[in-house]
């Protein structure tokens, strides 16, 4: 399998070259700007067949983008934090049409103060409209997820879009040795889009998006939970086709050293690249670090995690945005509950961490991970790496 | 009269997607207050009135106007407004509608 360093960016580009979708509407935004500057570029250079609209506003992105979903299209865009609550009223109505629409979507600060660095408040503040979101740890992850999100988006029982996620400047920006699938294999992974309604289908004229009053509107919401529910045995049947290709493993979560673990963390994203490194040295003075990481946040695999986490005493939930609801951040909160009913509820406090980029470094994990050998100690909301 | 009914969601079709132009089918005029009545002799033909009207609720027959849509038309009498005719011979006049 050829590799090659790539960006995160760079990777998201290629997995969207490789893609091929037959529409790409978007608006650039730091640190989001180079996938689809890109991408167009691939555009302009004939690598692709896409037809490429460069919008006036992330708004109008969003919206080409269900109009030519709706009329059959494969379609992708790019954004990130402003870029992306610019979206925010057109993203529910992708998810209540059912066009499985993918973004390459890369976490940054939601202003205010105005701040381009990686946090998760932007994805967070999406997680409430029915896309499927998948966290990547790096470039490799960016890749891969992209690919599979495909997949997963357009399955029939599914048809939800989804939001594949890297940590801005952390990942986007950051060169690392990403395998890759040839061409041709990505095409045969992917298939054909098969769309069961199209507006440009003359033959068969339909309205797609009518008034929905009271009378249908709460079924066509049932059916989108029900679409959810959906979501995470077709994430792991394309998990599996894709390990073939590519022999990397991926699941809803992931457990790392969490088997005999007493302390143990759970994170999203690039962070758990770095807590890998200080659960290593942990172990190897005896002390007995874990980590859970969380690759799909919606829908959230709630069992998967109560089953894992439930038999270990002390855990740090950490959380790279604020919910500012003095009840700890969505990781935490979402987490808390899917042990709540679980007959053995672990000690979980919560770590609101690296805020509008700031820095987490490996002391930083040290810290928390001394926290937790006396979490009784601890409040259960915490905030690391700020000024007092 | 029993209710109609209504598909659960199993059975619903996913996606908001409905057959097109049902419109057709429906009286959607219920809240218009006035109303235009046109009068066939005093009628020139020129066909103004089905260019601007903004619910195509102007029946035109052989490429003639032959009277109006009631179930679609909403009464905003921009095709009595833009008719050519002459004051004292008014091809379409708006007309409240009775209770």
């Amino acid at each position: 399998m050829p590799a090659a360093a790539k960006t995160g960016n760079e990777a998201m580009a290629e997995a969207m070259r490789q893609i091929n979708p037959d529409v790409v509407a978007a608006y650039p935004i730091t640190p989001a700007t180079e996938i689809v500057m890109i991408f167009a570029q691939f555009a302009a250079d004939g690598l692709v067949g896409t037809e490429y609209i460069p919008v006036e506003s992330e708004h109008s992105a969003m919206s080409a983008c269900v109009g030519a979903a709706a009329a059959g299209a494969r379609v992708m865009t790019g954004t990130s934090s402003q870029g992306l609550a610019l979206m925010y009223e057109i993203l529910p109505i992708a998810t209540a049409l059912r066009l499985p629409i993918i973004m390459c979507e890369v976490n940054r600060a939601l202003s205010g103060p105005i701040n381009i660095h990686c946090d998760h408040s932007d994805t967070m503040a999406a997680r409430d409209f029915g896309w499927i979101q998948i966290f990547s740890e790096n470039a490799q992850e960016a890749y891969d997820n992209t690919l599979q999100a495909v997949r997963i988006s357009e399955h029939s029982k599914v048809k939800l879009p989804s939001m594949v996620t890297t940590d801005g400047f952390i990942i986007s920006h950051c060169m690392e040795r990403v395998e890759m699938l040839g061409d041709k294999e990505v095409q045969d992974f992917i298939g054909e889009k098969k769309a069961e309604v199209s507006l440009l289908d003359v033959t068969k004229p339909v309205t797609i998006g009518a008034l929905d009053l009271q009378d249908y509107y709460f079924e066509h919401r049932r059916q989108m939970a029900e679409a959810m529910k959906n979501v995470a045995p077709v994430i792991l049947e394309v998990a599996e086709e894709y390990s073939k290709l590519t022999g990397r493993k991926y699941d809803l979560i992931e457990e790392y050293k969490l088997a005999d673990a007493e302390i143990a963390i759970v994170a999203l994203g690039s962070t758990c690249g770095t807590a890998k490194v200080v659960i290593d040295e942990l172990r190897e003075k005896g002390i007995k670090a874990g980590m859970l990481k969380i690759r799909v946040f919606r829908p959230f695999p709630a069992e998967r995690i109560a089953a894992v986490l439930n038999k270990i005493p002390a855990i740090a939930v950490m959380d790279r945005s604020d919910s500012l609801n003095t009840q700890g951040g969505p990781v935490y909160t979402e987490t808390c509950a899917a042990l709540y009913n679980h007959p053995k509820r672990p000690k979980m406090i919560n770590y609101i961490y690296g805020l509008g980029g700031r820095d987490v470094t490996l002391d930083d994990l040290r810290s928390v991970f001394s926290d937790l050998q006396s979490i009784d100690k601890k409040p259960l909301f915490n905030y690391l790496g700020v000024r007092d | 009269m029993s209710e109609e009914k209504k598909p659960g969601w199993k059975e619903l079709p996913e996606g908001d997607v409905l057959e097109a132009g049902t419109a057709a089918k429906f009286n959607v005029a219920g809240w218009r207050s006035e109303k235009p009545v046109w009068s066939k002799d005093n009628c020139i033909q020129c066909m103004i009135c089905w260019i601007v009207c903004p619910d195509s609720s102007v029946k035109v027959v052989d490429g003639k106007m032959t009277g109006f849509d009631y179930d679609h038309c909403k009464g905003c009498g921009i095709c009595s407004h833009e008719c050519p005719t002459k004051a004292d011979k008014r091809a379409i006049v708006m007309e409240q509608e009775k209770k």
